[in-house]
């Protein structure tokens, strides 16, 4: 499980990955030459985010003839549902306000 | 891949020099509870429909629907709290110590897996996704 999240946060890690994840997230299954176009790097610097993006479960390809088509996986995301650190992190932050505001408060 | 469970919780215990009536102060009225929480338009009646609002960002109105579902003046207080197709709770519990107050929050349930998971891609998950590069940095 810990090791599903971590390759989930560092393949989201990245700007350019998040952008090809997104990307096919919104508009649906595409090429690798598609996205090369799209993302503005080198296709062999897209392949390597694609891989990145394949080990955390994020897209899923599909060879057809000399074409991969790779797709994304939204149920990856899973998780980061449970948001435990993150939620953490928000509460935590705002019990220091409250407690900042307890201070200013009138007895 | 994962069998986590639909239900999770966060919870926050922290002791507090100050009695339960002012800290129920802070958790129920509305200005006060901007100050360190949120914008809201809450209100301490059950059954009381609100939302907190934050700053928006792209693909996530920065809304929180909720709905007050317990009140026990200067003792307990929860309310729902969803968005992004997450729905969760979020339960106060104030206790009096020699000291002050002890103070916990659960925040319970983060919702169905495949609907968030799915609801979040679309809507919201860059809002979080933003906080994962620190997160990140902290794993190796």
């Amino acid at each position: 499980m810990q090791a599903v999240a971590d390759n989930l946060f560092k393949a989201l890690s990245a700007p350019t990955r998040r952008a090809i994840f997104e990307h096919l997230s919104r508009d649906g299954e595409q090429t690798v030459h598609a996205l090369t176009y799209r993302a503005r790097v080198s296709q062999p610097a897209v392949s390597k985010h694609l891989s990145v993006l394949k080990l955390a479960s994020l897209v899923r390809d599909r060879r057809e003839g000399r074409e991969t088509h790779y797709s994304a996986r939204p149920q990856a995301l899973a998780p980061l549902v449970d948001w435990m650190s993150l939620y953490g992190t928000f509460w935590r932050d705002r019990f220091d306000q409250l407690e900042d505001l307890l201070e200013r408060m009138d007895k | 891949m994962t069998d986590t469970a639909l239900t999770r919780t966060v919870v926050i215990e922290r002791e507090m020099p100050h009695p339960p009536e002012k800290i129920w102060r802070a958790l129920t009225q509305g200005p006060l509870i901007e100050e360190w929480l949120m914008k809201n338009d809450f209100q301490p009646v059950v059954g009381h429909r609100f939302n907190f609002r934050s700053t928006p960002v792209p693909n996530w109105n920065g809304i929180i629907d909720a709905e007050v579902l317990a009140v026990e003046p200067n003792s307990r207080l929860s309310y729902s709290w969803s968005t992004m197709g997450m729905k969760s709770m979020v339960a106060w519990t104030l206790t009096p110590t020699p000291g002050g107050t002890h103070v916990r929050m659960d925040h319970s349930g983060f919702g169905s897996e495949e609907d968030a998971a799915y609801k979040g891609a679309r809507y919201g998950w860059q809002k979080f996704i933003a906080k994962l590069d620190d997160v990140a940095g902290k794993l190796d």
